[in-house]
């Protein structure tokens, strides 16, 4: 079996992937590059050279900020939250209590649901006055809040459902780490008198650090990756409010069909994604292994 | 499976008449549809389109139901560009000048040359028409149509001590009438609204352009390519839905669309403006006595015209041009807008519809439906433009920054006319 592989189907077999790596990313990515130069033609304006117009308008663009900033916040919220929710949640299923099976299912059933579902169920809860949000906070004697109909809360309730939506993944990838944590360590550490919070956090918590940054990395890529829910409950309102990069992309790309404009914005996530990646990749390579 | 369906009933319909389909040209007729109500449009449209292919076994028709108004644009445009347009859709009245520059649509009025066909297009509301005309061609016929309308709870009116007959007819009365209808519980919270008006979006836009229309002055005209979004209209108007809010009349914030009814249903708001096309849904889910007048205005009455109209696409045949019209004189036919009308509550487009004993008996059993025909006279068309989307999307940004208060009318409007301006000045 050791008959080395001669060069011809080699590259028969390198020139399927390839192609549809050109074809669905390294092309794309260039004509978005290549468009990004020109302005956006139609019957009724002529096809020109743009130059950088379309980067200069980028710089000058408000609403672009205002997305940017959103993104941001965005990111970072939803990241951590969602990793420390499903690490408790790992911890919670992972114990000796009673109905885990059913605790289990239960964290797990958000991320089975489609995200348009996910996104329809909270529009009826975030619903001002009439939903169940306004409900439990009328029980309270609250006033009801218009969760999604105000530029204070819109993001923050977006990034609610977000965390809810994905921290039960991310619990699974942490039972699975959380149950190969080897039990001799906990012991010599329990034998050294170590307590059940020391234990956690210096012998569990260093062994779960491969698995926070292989969470971490899916966690930022869905931030930007994720937009199903903006589009069905607020279409990145109030006063763009909510609106994140992508779904701006969509915006201006298939709504306003500005073509030119959208290539631009997408060289600019490709560009952002890209140095995220590079971070990323450094971590990893630094920080995840224990030899 | 629409599809199937529908070849299933005309196959069947074809063999029980015994047509012979070879004499005629068959076609297969792609249909893109929005919904922009809740009603239940879809089984309605449905219906309606299984009938005409029944009628005409020689051709097929799939009725694609496409999501809200901007999504069904979305949809047809993109599948215009991939060389896969629908053959006929149902879209955004102000959707014309986008689809004109995006050059996918052909004009009705070169296809309709009879002399039958010309009288048949002078047969809609000439308010209706309007806005699918442009360079003196008529691109598009009015199907869904609409103004929106003020809907009361009378039995709030007569718990406040208000004649249940008489709805606020201008801004003043409507803050009067609405401190009166807000109620609060003991914790001080409101339980019931005065008043509300969608401001988010584009049924937010849609409703603006209406109050401006009743100081007397227009969002836009039919050149495409003016905005007259920042004038004393405008500011007054926009400083009626704050008013709204401060006085404690409206909800602060924004407002959805979707949900405006719901919580008209709810109890929630003892009034709202909205769409004549949820007539039948407040209908059938209202479980109070309530009425329906013309919108509050500043200085008179006013109201913007909204809803859809039916376009042909270019990327067609001599023969699904022909099928296609066919299929939309079907649509628009007195039998099949009364059934649409009164599913909806969509002002059906031709005085020959309102004259059907269907209509008639409507009329009579729910005269609520006359109230937007009515206005339809105070009426003016819905902003549009070129690059529509990215244009009312300024104005969008100026209502929502307001009634969010993150700024104020004046400024927020200036920017939007600025932006505006710097879209449009392309065309000049």
């Amino acid at each position: 079996m050791n008959k080395r592989m001669t060069t011809a189907p080699a590259i028969i077999m390198l020139v399927i992937p390839c192609a549809i790596l050109v074809a669905f990313t390294h092309y794309p990515a260039i004509m978005a590059l290549i468009n990004s130069f020109w302005n956006n033609a139609s019957s009724r304006r002529p096809s020109r050279f743009a130059g950088t117009e379309n980067y200069q308008a980028m710089l000058a663009d408000d609403r672009l900020a205002q997305v940017l900033v959103n993104s941001t916040i965005y990111a970072l919220g939803t990241v951590p939250l969602a990793i420390g929710l499903a690490i408790g949640m790992a911890l919670l299923v992972n114990s000796r209590l009673p109905g885990t099976a059913f605790m289990r299912l239960s964290f797990f059933l958000p991320t089975m649901l489609p995200m348009i579902a996910v996104a329809n169920i909270w529009l009826f809860f975030y619903a001002p006055g009439i939903g169940l949000a306004s409900q439990i906070l009328g029980i309270f004697g609250l006033p009801s809040i218009n969760f999604l109909g105000q530029t204070e809360t819109a993001l923050g309730s977006m990034m609610f459902v977000a965390i809810w939506k994905e921290a039960g993944l991310f619990m699974i990838f942490y039972l699975a780490a959380l149950q190969s944590v080897p039990t001799n360590l906990k012991d010599a550490a329990k034998l050294e008198g170590a307590g059940r919070i020391r234990v956690f956090i210096d012998v569990v918590l260093p062994l779960l650090r491969p698995t926070t940054i292989f969470v971490a990395v899916n966690a930022l890529i869905n931030a930007f990756r994720l937009v199903d829910h903006v589009v069905v409950m607020t279409e990145g309102g109030p006063n763009n409010a909510s609106a994140l990069l992508l779904y701006y992309i969509y915006e201006v790309t298939f709504r306003q069909r500005d073509f030119a404009y959208g290539a631009t914005l997408t060289v600019l996530m490709v560009v952002l994604l890209g140095i995220l990646a590079v971070i990323q990749f450094w971590l990893l390579n630094r920080k995840a292994h224990y030899q | 499976m629409t599809f199937c369906i529908n070849k299933a009933i005309s196959f069947s319909a074809a063999a029980l008449m015994g047509v012979s389909a070879t004499a005629l040209s068959a076609e297969d007729l792609e249909f893109y549809f929005p919904v922009g109500v809740n009603a239940p449009a879809v089984a309605t449209i449905q219906e309606l389109t299984d009938e005409w292919a029944a009628m005409n076994p020689q051709h097929t028709v799939s009725a694609i139901y496409s999501g809200n108004y901007e999504e069904t644009t979305t949809k047809a445009l993109t599948a215009a560009n991939a060389g896969d347009a629908p053959q006929v859709a149902v879209l955004l009245s102000i959707d014309l000048f986008t689809l004109i520059e995006e050059d996918v649509i052909l004009p009705i009025s070169d296809i309709a040359t009879s002399a039958e066909d010309k009288e048949w297009m002078a047969g809609f509301y000439p308010a209706f028409m309007k806005d699918g005309q442009f360079e003196g061609k008529t691109y598009a016929i009015p199907f869904q149509r609409s103004t929106p309308v003020f809907y009361y709870n009378k039995d709030a009116f007569r718990a406040a001590g208000l004649d249940p007959e008489s709805p606020p007819t201008t801004w003043k009365e409507m803050i009067e009438v609405g401190k009166a209808l807000t109620l609060k519980d003991a914790n001080g919270n409101v339980t019931q609204w005065g008043t509300r008006i969608p401001t988010l979006g584009l049924g937010g836009a849609w409703l603006f352009g209406g109050l401006v229309v009743s100081m007397d002055d227009v969002l836009t005209t039919e050149t495409g390519i003016e905005a007259r979004m920042d004038t004393p209209a405008t500011v007054a108007s926009l400083e009626f839905l704050l008013e709204l809010a401060n006085e404690g009349v409206m909800a602060p914030g924004g407002n959805s669309w979707g949900d405006t009814p719901k919580a008209f249903l709810e109890g929630q708001t003892a009034s709202i403006w909205t769409s004549t096309g949820n007539l039948a849904f407040i209908e059938k889910n209202a479980e109070f006595d309530w009425g329906v007048g013309f919108l509050p205005g500043g200085n008179g009455p006013g109201a913007p015209i909204g809803g859809g109209n039916f376009y042909i696409f270019q990327d067609t045949t001599e023969g699904e041009r022909e099928a296609a019209l066919d299929f939309i004189k079907f649509m628009t036919s007195p039998a099949s807008a009364a059934r649409w009308s009164i599913a909806t509550g969509y002002v059906a487009p031709r005085p020959d519809t309102w004259e059907t004993p269907e209509m008639q008996a409507y009329v009579e059993r729910l005269p609520q439906a006359l109230v937007a025909l009515e206005q339809l006279p105070f009426a003016e068309r819905e902003f549009a433009t070129f690059q529509r989307a990215k244009v009312t999307q300024y104005l969008v940004d100026a209502i929502e920054s307001v009634v969010t208060g993150n700024a104020e009318p004046a400024g927020a409007l200036r920017k939007a006319q600025e932006g505006a301006d710097s879209v449009l000045s392309e065309y000049k």
